[in-house]
């Protein structure tokens, strides 16, 4: 029996995660990732997004030293890249993801005005998906914490 | 989305359940596609790369196979972009060996290139799929082989 606390959880959680769809953080790739999620693998998808952060802060890291160098390897800063975009793509971070594909375009160039520039993008909207996402799930753990399910949204876009 | 397919392959095992062999330098998407798969009930085994790979099939000189002999696998699933060994060329070392050559490889890449496209497809490889992997991807792949 679902009390009017969870409907307002749920409702909620529906017009965030719409947002978030809506704004470009996310993209069909993240409700992939949702669908995994099942009675076997509750966590799935935190297992996932926990594993894209520490990946990420770790590359956002090595591309800072690496465009901190004298000589840059463009190489080195591409194939780094090339990585965060793979990972951003695969859970869905569209925003990150563009701005990746960007960045190598600047690798390529060898620009590296653009690519300190494309840097901080990338590091903006990385911060803004990590808080996006983890108040996406810490509304889903206080509707199951409450008792209720997580109501999944009608993609039509 | 899956572009270029050859014909259905049959598995060569008689076991009910597809051993997958799936080898991928990025952790995040190694995650997701052994998900993908055991969600498609595949046991899967995962490598970061090739050479790993390689050692997993007993295809290093020493030729030791590291599997038990009765967890013969029945696909790999590559990425292509990888430092140091390619899916491509790990592509190749398992179509020249003896005994793996039969054992189809499935290619992914995020970039969708023809001329890499053909090139897997010329050097034997069953398909190739463009990431981000989807269940549909995944779903279409284990039909085929469990046909």
């Amino acid at each position: 029996m679902q009390n009017m606390e969870v409907d307002q959880m749920q409702r909620q959680y529906l017009d965030y995660i719409k947002s978030l769809f809506l704004e470009g953080f996310l993209d069909g790739q993240f409700l992939q990732l949702q669908q995994l999620q099942d009675e076997n693998n509750p966590d799935f998808v935190v297992e996932v997004v926990s594993l894209f952060f520490e990946d990420s802060e770790r590359l956002l890291n090595d591309l800072t030293f690496a465009l901190d160098q004298k000589g840059i390897d463009f190489k080195k800063v591409d194939a780094h890249v090339h990585q965060l975009k793979g990972s951003s793509s695969s859970i869905g971070a569209q925003r990150v993801k563009n701005c990746c594909i960007a960045f190598r375009n600047f690798c390529e160039e060898q620009n590296i005005d653009e690519c300190l520039s494309c840097l901080q993008q990338v590091k903006q909207e990385y911060c803004h998906v990590k808080n996006k996402l983890e108040t996406l799930i810490r509304l889903e753990q206080q509707i199951v914490a409450a008792g209720g399910s997580i109501p999944t949204m009608e993609f039509s876009f | 989305m899956a572009a270029g397919s050859s014909s259905n392959w049959v598995m060569e095992s008689a076991h009910d359940v597809p051993h997958v062999l799936a080898v991928d330098d990025n952790l995040i998407d190694r995650k997701l596609v052994e998900k993908l798969l055991r969600n498609s009930s595949c046991k899967v085994t995962t490598a970061e790369n090739g050479p790993r790979a390689l050692e997993l099939l007993g295809l290093t000189s020493g030729g030791q196979n590291t599997m038990n002999d009765r967890s013969k696998v029945n696909l790999v699933i590559t990425d292509y972009c990888m430092p140091g060994m390619t899916g491509y060329e790990l592509l190749k070392k398992i179509k020249e060996s003896s005994v793996m050559k039969e054992v189809p490889v499935v290619i992914m890449s995020s970039e969708n290139i023809p001329t890499r496209i053909n090139k897997c497809m010329e050097e034997g490889a069953q398909m190739f799929i463009l990431k981000p992997l989807k269940q549909s991807d995944v779903k279409k792949l284990t039909c085929q082989l469990m046909n």
